[in-house]
């Protein structure tokens, strides 16, 4: 934790600002996730000790509630709607085209960390189903041609930085 | 703020809308602005610059009006007229022709008049009219005025007896009567007390109650202001989705603005001594925290686990006080009774459901969006009239009304009225308001299936018939869908069903076999055919091994 000092002192500041109170623990682990980018076992931990509530209640917590992530997502993410609109509207095909396509499995990331393939039960844009959204950006009617060159895309734009 | 200046804020804003020959609402809403609709608004806020009609013409934001399917949507008054999918491109054709010369584009405006005919907007009553980050705009429409009205003119136990004249019944889902939950939490002598408005629409499908926060904001403070006044609370929670970021955003801004015109915090209005604080709560993607103990639960900082009832959260709530939660479309529409009375607001709907519903209609429908009907509307005029009814020549096989543990309804069922009580007869529920059409192409053993993959998920686990009987009845399906099903399988089936929907400890156990009870009810034919027949009408099912491998 130490090493990341700015990151430390803004969770501090986010602690210090709920009191430390307990029952802020939602907000603060929401805080935590926009800091860190996820909520691994050692920041936990430290939350626990900040809060001085058991690891355990903690834990049970987090994982309880699906939005918080508790292992480092891929550079890119792509999230497949599950909901039920989408899921009339043939969703499920689309997600295994890209599965397919790019190797890997719902719930996990390509081995070389650059995709993660997540769903989600229901982004809310129901009238455009079926819904994928690739980094943030939503893709409404989608449909398996349209995702895969979207995440192409991303890929691609990608290395033109790194070159 | 005073009376007086409420009032003169609405006579100012007025005065600076009248200067305007023409308005522009573009709708902003999560529904539209993945297609756009921030682009297609620069884009007319630059042409109306272009044209030279900026002191003629406002450009606003708006939120949902209402025809997602066809977004970016935009409304141009006086007229209503509705441009449908709008782009950056057609954006000067609309402001040459229509701003500049008064001639509608004709070509590109919304033709489907039907969709609006049948409808009836009460909550709605300004989304997609007024700009929901500007306060003033919300004033002007009439907005504060009824918590004035309260405070200056009315006593608590005044405001209760309008509420409870209106028969307004929550629309979170069980319909409890409004006025007479506002009853216990007044006579609760325990303080302080609470009110916590959940915002949680965990129902995939459902977006009724993000597109209100996102159109009117102040409708949701200024009916949890009337319910704080009527029932004697200091502070209140909106439990709001973490997956909402747009209505997050505008709630955050309205409630700095109310703060800022102390409409909240200390002396409101400067009458009396009432007081009334709001702070947002983010939900973290449960679903069971939409249901009234689990959300206390969650706003306290814990897991989101429904605990058993009593004591109700009238009595025993928030921190063990006195607490009042409402669904935020049963807050909006209090400002509204308030203002013109519980007997006016009764006339509207049936009489033992009074009011209207919002609903979002999803799925194999023609015009597919946000609706809002009067109650007592039957499926018929939902799924065909407003919804254009079922698109590409397909065949209409079920409705599902009431989200993932609502019912499947067949075409006989058509003529049911949307009440609380008809849609509990045949095996629907009101649920938080989703309406999904299928078509032939949906196998409804299949989508039995998924509804009840989805309620597994979503059990907190803390009782066993829906933590154990869901998964039991999965396995079930697992089996039928894979050809290995057994006539007996669908007597187990009914049994379990039947058992988890009684024995469950919340909402969500006791609705969550619906769909296995409803496709067993009305289309057993299906069941048959994949278990004696090894047949899938829809191609859904029984997919080999190896296609499985693959995926």
């Amino acid at each position: 934790m130490a090493k990341d000092d700015k990151r430390r002192f803004m969770l501090e500041k986010v602690l210090k600002e709920h009191n430390y109170q307990e029952s802020a623990l939602l907000e603060i682990l929401h805080h935590a996730q926009e800091i860190y980018g996820y909520l691994d076992k050692d920041l936990l931990m430290d939350i626990s000790g900040s809060l001085n509530i058991p690891p355990s209640h903690v834990f049970g917590v987090t994982t309880f509630y699906s939005f918080f992530k508790l292992r480092k997502p891929g550079q890119h993410i792509v999230t497949g709607c599950l909901g039920t609109a989408c899921y009339v509207k043939e969703v499920e095909q689309i997600m295994e085209a890209i599965e397919q396509e790019f190797n890997l499995k719902r719930g996990g990331s390509t081995s070389d960390g650059k995709l993660s393939l997540l769903i989600t039960r229901c982004i809310g844009a129901c009238a455009m189903a079926p819904n994928i959204v690739v980094d943030n950006e939503v893709i409404g009617k989608a449909t398996k041609e349209l995702v895969i060159q979207k995440i192409r895309q991303v890929l691609s734009e990608e290395k033109k930085i790194e070159a | 703020m005073k009376l007086d200046d409420l009032q003169r804020v609405a006579e100012q804003e007025e005065d600076f809308q009248r200067a305007y020959k023409y308005r522009i609402n573009v709708c902003c809403s999560s529904g539209c602005v993945p297609f756009g609709a921030l682009k297609v608004l620069k884009a007319f806020e630059d042409a109306v610059k272009e044209f030279g009609v900026e002191n003629e013409c406002k450009v606003a934001r708006t939120g949902c009006i209402g025809t997602c399917s066809v977004g970016p949507a935009v409304l141009v008054e006086p007229g209503d007229y509705l441009y449908q999918s709008v782009t950056p491109e057609k954006v000067r054709e609309i402001v040459r022709d229509h701003i500049v010369l008064g001639l509608p584009v004709k070509e590109m405006l919304y033709s489907n008049q039907a969709y609006f005919q049948k409808q009836h907007r009460l909550v709605l009553r300004n989304a997609g009219k007024i700009d929901p980050s500007r306060i003033q705009d919300y004033i002007s429409a009439g907005g504060y005025s009824a918590i004035a009205k309260c405070l200056a003119t009315m006593t608590p136990q005044g405001v209760i007896y309008e509420v409870r004249t209106s028969g307004l019944r929550g629309r979170g889902g069980a319909g409890f009567p409004t006025g007479q939950k506002w009853s216990l939490v007044a006579r609760a002598q325990n303080f302080p007390k609470y009110i916590v408005a959940n915002l949680d629409e965990g129902d995939p499908g459902v977006f009724a109650n993000r597109t209100l926060a996102e159109a009117d904001p102040h409708a949701i403070i200024e009916g949890m202001l009337i319910a704080a006044y009527a029932v004697g609370a200091e502070k209140g929670y909106i439990y709001i989705r973490s997956e909402y970021p747009l209505a997050i955003q505008t709630l955050q801004k309205a409630i700095a603005q109310a703060k800022s015109m102390s409409l909240l915090g200390n002396n409101i209005l400067e009458l009396g001594s009432f007081k009334f604080d709001l702070e947002l709560r983010f939900g973290a993607g449960a679903f069971v925290a939409g249901e009234e103990t689990a959300i206390l639960a969650s706003v306290e900082g814990r897991r989101a686990m429904p605990r058993p009832r009593p004591p109700y959260p009238a009595n025993s709530g928030l921190w063990k006080k006195p607490t009042l939660i409402q669904n935020v479309e049963t807050l909006a529409n209090i400002p509204l009774i308030v203002q013109n009375g519980g007997l006016w607001f009764s006339r509207t709907g049936t009489p033992k459901c009074t009011g209207t519903k919002c609903f979002s209609l999803t799925g194999k429908v023609g015009n597919p969006g946000l609706i809002e009907v009067p109650m007592g509307i039957t499926l018929r005029e939902v799924v065909f009239d407003i919804g254009g009814g079922v698109p590409d020549g397909k065949k209409f096989k079920a409705v599902l009304v009431g989200g993932p543990s609502g019912g499947c309804l067949p075409e006989t069922l058509l003529e049911s009225r949307i009440d609380y009580d008809s849609l509990t007869k045949v095996g629907a529920i009101m649920g938080s308001g989703g309406i999904v059409v299928l078509d032939e192409d949906s196998c409804m053993v299949d989508t039995a299936r998924f509804f009840t993959e989805f309620c597994i998920d979503e059990s907190c686990g803390k009782c066993t018939p829906c933590r154990a009987g869901l998964a039991r009845v999965k396995e079930i399906y697992d089996k039928i869908t894979h050809g290995q099903g057994e006539l007996g399988d669908i007597a187990t089936l009914e049994k379990s069903g039947v058992f988890i929907r009684d024995a469950s400890l919340c909402g969500l156990g006791q609705t969550a076999p619906n769909p296995v009870i409803t496709t067993l009810r009305y289309f057993k034919d299906e069941y048959f055919k994949h278990i004696l027949e090894k047949e899938c009408e829809a191609g859904k099912c029984f997919k080999t091994r190896d296609e499985e491998a693959e995926q």
